[in-house]
């Protein structure tokens, strides 16, 4: 059972929810994920860590109401508790001083985006950071990852806020502009899809982020396999994180929908 | 406590002795062997509900009465953990049901589950005696199972006598059957134990894999109250590797660590569409339905079903699964398995209940391809059809595809079992630990001790893929030698 102690709203369907969580709060690093299950007869659900505090031991989620169990989460307020959260899983994110990285996040992808950019910046790196959502009001974390860059970008569908387009027009005007040694792109598997066809005809290397569905995230069930570079992998074990230029985004995108 | 010098029950006690007298061998041998009651076979594939019903107390006390309590009796020497077989047979014959169970736990921490999953016929059962008399072994599992079930009907708990504590501290990583078996061991020997459980719920493969009809998940926790009776710790949702390191185990000053982290990786077969939607690993279907209640009332959890599912292999697991398959509304449910039913290493019992469940068995048949709709789903698959040829290094003859003899089978849901690797968590993040080329621990074959020298490891992620037996009797000889190392 974990404690929630607060808990913010970011949008309609998005919550901030920090958790009480001391030994993840110790051993997590950016990239890493934990699973979470909500009520005796609750689903294990994979989310990325967004931050942690080792010393208040505590880890920040952020969840997106999607379905039953993400709605179930995000009702839950400060006082309420998870009844499992375990982690940290998965692979934490390689974190080196590339040069230039821009980081681009889409949606609840800028979440765990946030970590990474944070380590990235501490690595020495020079981060462009780019936000991209469909309208201004589901821009979410600007405030936090500002400090961590130098430069945020935003990018909105419908213009309402920062440059009207898609993230792969945002982050395709930074390629032009000067050399970008890597590309981060975690959000919806399509958005990543595109932004990985866009950095591949300019050779940046890019690497994403997945969230597939999972049952135990520790290797077990093999639910989150993906296709990568041809090879069949699990994500929960030798990912989340990936070469983007290497993943089947297509069958992915088939296998989410395995249970809709 | 060393080995050997403990049992209630030993040879020449009076009881025993009046006991053998009171019966010819030849009464004995003339008894038939008694028959497992259970459920239609119509009715038990609409429900979960346990299939073996378990013998009366009549019937027990009958086939004890079968057991000639031989001087050198080599079932026990049959048996993975050294259970004082004879001593909880005659005490069922002589009708202390209660004394049958106290020596059941002397040796072992999960009698109820033994006698329920074990491959007797293959172990115990097949030293017995009456074998060189061409007849029927003393059904040894029934009774062992008719004496643990009694145990926790009585009301009468037998707990275990504990040792004084001894101050030194250990940790257990996975609270399956080795884990388990290792955790009860050191408890009683004194040692301050808590066991490290990945999962939201304790037991491991006994309750993710096995399911509920031939397990139910209610034995399992009364065996795991049990432990916890005697002061056993069990820590949820913890995973050593990751939540806790290796290093941190030790920094918190446990004295050892048993791994039993179970074999993890579920394999493929690695041909066209097996990516498809509806096409799992048997780890997963099970996990699904047996661990986070899929399909039962209340479960949050899906699974796909189908109306035609095939299950690729002819092990338990993979026997597991496809009489779950029914259960869970299959109309065809099928076995695919490359070689003969011969060759099978699944339990007899298990193909003969899935045989009665309708299961059908497509054997001599290898899948080589999955096709799906538009949408991804699968729902064909293509099947080699195989023959018989040279023994391979198994001993079992090894299938051979028939040129040209490929068949269109139509189904919607595919269950792949056909052997898990395993889980790399540990070994990848122990710096220092010897891992061979399949991924498995390297431990002495008799210590169970790895290349550090405080971490010691059992069942699968040593074996690769063993039963519930064998992986409790690497706990039990880990916790004999770990127990040496340490206070020995």
């Amino acid at each position: 059972m974990n404690k929630i102690l607060e808990k913010e709203h970011f949008s309609e369907k998005v919550v901030k929810l920090v958790v009480d969580a001391p030994m993840i709060a110790k051993s997590r690093k950016a990239g890493h994920f934990v699973i979470v299950r909500c009520g005796e007869h609750g689903e294990r659900i994979p989310l990325t860590i967004a931050d942690a505090d080792p010393v208040a031991g505590t880890i920040t989620l952020v969840v997106q109401a999607v379905g039953d169990s993400t709605t179930k989460i995000c009702a839950l307020e400060p006082g309420d508790y998870l009844t499992d959260v375990v982690g940290p899983l998965g692979k934490a994110t390689h974190i080196d001083n590339y040069g230039t990285v821009v980081c681009c996040g889409g949606g609840v992808g800028v979440a765990p985006l946030l970590p990474i950019v944070k380590a990235m910046k501490a690595a020495g790196n020079k981060v462009v950071t780019v936000l991209a959502a469909r309208t201004k009001e589901l821009v979410i974390l600007e405030e936090q990852v500002a400090p961590h860059s130098d430069e945020v970008i935003i990018m909105t569908d419908d213009g309402s806020y920062g440059t009207k387009g898609l993230v792969t027009d945002g982050v395709e005007a930074v390629i032009n502009r000067e050399k970008v040694d890597l590309v981060v792109t975690i959000g919806p598997a399509v958005m990543m899809k595109f932004v990985s066809l866009m950095t591949k005809k300019y050779d940046v290397p890019t690497m994403c982020s997945l969230n597939t569905i999972m049952v135990d995230g520790t290797g077990m069930c093999g639910a989150c396999r993906v296709t990568v570079g041809g090879k069949t992998r699990f994500v929960c074990i030798d990912g989340p994180e990936f070469d983007a230029h290497q993943v089947d985004f297509d069958e992915m995108m088939m296998r989410l929908r395995s249970y809709n | 406590m060393k080995k050997n010098d403990m049992t209630s029950a030993p040879r020449d006690s009076q009881w025993r002795e009046e006991l053998r007298k009171s019966k010819t061998a030849k009464e004995r041998a003339s008894i038939p062997r008694v028959k497992m009651p259970e459920l239609d076979p119509a009715y038990r594939v609409t429900c979960n509900e346990e299939v073996n019903q378990g013998i009366s107390a009549e019937q027990a006390v009958l086939e004890a009465s079968r057991c000639m309590d031989c001087p050198d009796p080599q079932c026990v020497t049959g048996c993975p953990v050294g259970i004082n077989i004879p001593g909880f047979i005659k005490n069922i014959e002589r009708g202390d049901f209660h004394s049958a169970a106290v020596v059941l736990k002397e040796t072992s921490a999960l009698p109820a589950v033994c006698g329920r999953v074990c491959p007797q016929e293959k172990q115990c059962e097949s030293r017995c005696v009456y074998h060189k008399m061409k007849k029927q072994p003393v059904a040894i599992g029934y009774l062992e199972r008719f004496a643990a079930d009694r145990e926790r009907s009585s009301g009468e708990k037998v707990t275990p006598s504990v040792a004084p504590a001894n101050g030194k501290k250990v940790a257990v990583v996975g609270s399956g059957p080795a884990g388990l078996s290792f955790a009860g061991d050191m408890i009683k020997r004194g040692y301050e134990v808590t066991v490290y459980e990945a999962l939201h719920e304790i037991g491991g493969v006994l309750k993710y894999g096995i399911p509920e009809f031939r397990l139910p998940n209610s034995v399992v926790d009364d065996e795991i109250e049990t432990l916890s009776g005697l002061g056993v710790k069990f820590e949820k949702d913890c995973v050593i590797g990751k939540t806790l390191s290796y290093d941190d185990i030790i920094a918190m000053g446990y004295d050892g660590l048993f791994v039993a982290s179970g074999a993890g990786l579920p394999r493929f077969m690695n041909i066209p569409g097996e990516n498809l939607i509806g096409v799992m690993s048997s780890n997963e279907y099970l996990t699904r339905v047996n661990l986070m209640g899929a399909g039962r009332s209340g479960g949050e959890t899906p699974v796909l079903t189908g109306r035609r599912v095939a299950v690729i292999g002819g092990g338990n697991t993979a026997m597991d699964s496809v009489r779950t398959a029914r259960r869970m509304g299959a109309e065809v449910a099928m076995i695919v398995y490359r070689r003969g039913e011969a060759e099978m290493p699944a339990r007899a019992e298990e193909v003969k209940h899935a045989k009665e469940e309708g299961v059908v068995f497509m054997n001599l048949c290898n899948p080589v391809e999955y096709r799906g709709d538009e949408k991804g789903r699968v729902n064909m698959m293509l099947v080699q059809r195989m023959e018989l040829g040279e023994p391979d290094e198994s001993g079992r003859r090894s299938p051979v595809p028939i040129p040209g003899a490929v068949d269109e089978i139509p189904v919607d849901l595919v269950i792949v079992s056909v052997g898990v690797s395993p889980n790399p968590l540990i070994p990848n993040s122990v710096g220092g630990l010897e891992v061979s080329k399949r991924g498995t621990i390297v431990v002495d074959d008799v210590t169970m001790r790895s290349s550090l020298a405080p971490l010691y490891a059992g069942g699968d992620i040593v074996r690769g893929g063993a039963t519930v037996i064998l992986a409790m009797g690497d706990g039990r000889r880990a916790a004999a030698a770990m127990d040496e190392a340490l206070c020995g």
